[in-house]
């Protein structure tokens, strides 16, 4: 599965619930405000192990647009919007954590 | 791949419809098709053919009518909800007529229609995919 | 016409929004087309199924009753996660007694609603072929 997260993990519990029941196999993509959660040395470390994994995505234009291309965890993959549509083809259904 | 899309916050306030337009475009291009974008809950003021923004800004209604998304039958596949469109003063000449109204605001690139179309473009589609707040 | 495993995913709290509302809306009309249909309360969404709401006093509709409706219609399947009524201190006591008939056993009722961990959630989305988020 494929889940989208769009909101700040300072914001909102989303990332927290979409973390709560992702399983094994599935990859998180954040995008709009939820790139936040992307960037490094934040108090707020939540995506640490499934980033490790290679199972973390941001949407590279939110990251930009929100000035914090150079903060973003390594291994966080950024993708554009083709890169959002293959995601979606890959991992089956997907779920929005809105 | 058939894929469709559900938009459930209006234009400007939420970057949920940009998202979803910048995500149809993708997908287009690389070949898939859009079988259905449905907007529901304020979703539905995406379709209001009213809409003017700043001449520096996007027009986010006029980028979907732009996307000209059709079936076959040539019939738009930008649906908004009737009920949530109602609700919110949204009506296409049918609708206007129907509750004695004096104009209609919808778009001619989309339609309204009912909560149905939401559930048949999961079951037709291979992908749906929700954006909103 | 295919049979999908459909899952309605409910995190916000109703009437601050119309969500939860709008979101049950969908629901009734999705009964009509014989899907399997599942709805997930999490988070906040928790309250929408919580007993004894009554918004007389903000002036709107109380359309909780209508979820009592939902077995009428063949929907059965309600998931509440345990975690986020823990943190909201409350218990499946605490929700509205929703009851779906069987028709296989001389329509007793039986309870729509499961208090699910989130192990099991994950399990239940997992599944899913589409997941409609409010």
């Amino acid at each position: 599965m494929l889940h989208t997260v769009n909101k700040s993990s300072f914001e909102r519990n989303s990332l927290q619930s979409c973390l709560n029941t992702i399983d094994d196999s599935s990859v998180i993509l954040l995008i709009e405000d939820g790139v936040i959660s992307a960037a490094k040395n934040t108090k707020s470390p939540m995506l640490a192990d499934l980033a490790a994994q290679g199972r973390v995505f941001a949407l590279q234009g939110d990251v930009e647009a929100r000035g914090i291309s150079s903060k973003v965890a390594d291994n966080i993959k950024l993708v554009d919007y083709a890169g959002f549509v293959d995601l979606v083809v890959e991992h089956g259904t997907a779920v929005s954590w809105l | 791949m058939k894929i469709s899309i559900q938009i459930n916050e209006g234009p400007y306030q939420h970057q949920a419809s940009d998202t979803a337009y910048q995500f149809a475009k993708a997908a287009i291009a690389k070949g898939h098709e859009i079988f259905r974008v449905f907007f529901y809950h304020d979703g539905v003021d995406n379709a209001s053919r009213f809409t003017i923004p700043p001449q520096d800004d996007r027009n986010v209604v006029n980028q979907w009518a732009e996307l000209d998304i059709k079936n076959a039958d040539g019939e738009p596949e930008l649906v908004v909800c009737v009920a949530a469109a109602l609700r919110r003063g949204m009506l296409d000449e049918g609708e206007a007529s129907k509750n004695g109204i004096d104009g209609n605001n919808i778009h001619p690139a989309f339609r309204i229609s009912g909560l149905g179309q939401l559930i048949e473009a999961g079951i037709q589609s291979d992908r749906l995919v929700v954006f909103g707040d | 016409m295919a049979t999908k495993k459909f899952m309605y995913l409910n995190r916000k709290a109703p009437y601050g929004t119309v969500y939860a509302l709008e979101s049950l809306e969908v629901v009734l009309i999705a009964a009509a087309f014989e899907q399997d249909v599942s709805l997930a309360f999490i988070d906040d969404g928790v309250y929408q199924i919580v007993e004894g709401q009554n918004p007389e006093g903000i002036g709107m509709k109380n359309f909780s009753k209508t979820y009592h409706a939902l077995g009428d219609y063949d929907i059965k399947q309600l998931f509440v996660s345990a975690e986020s009524l823990e943190e909201r201190g409350l218990s499946i006591d605490d929700l509205m007694p929703l009851v779906w008939e069987d028709e296989d056993e001389d329509w007793a009722e039986k309870p729509s609603i499961q208090v699910v961990s989130n192990a099991e959630l994950t399990k239940l989305m997992s599944d899913q072929d589409v997941c409609l988020s409010f």
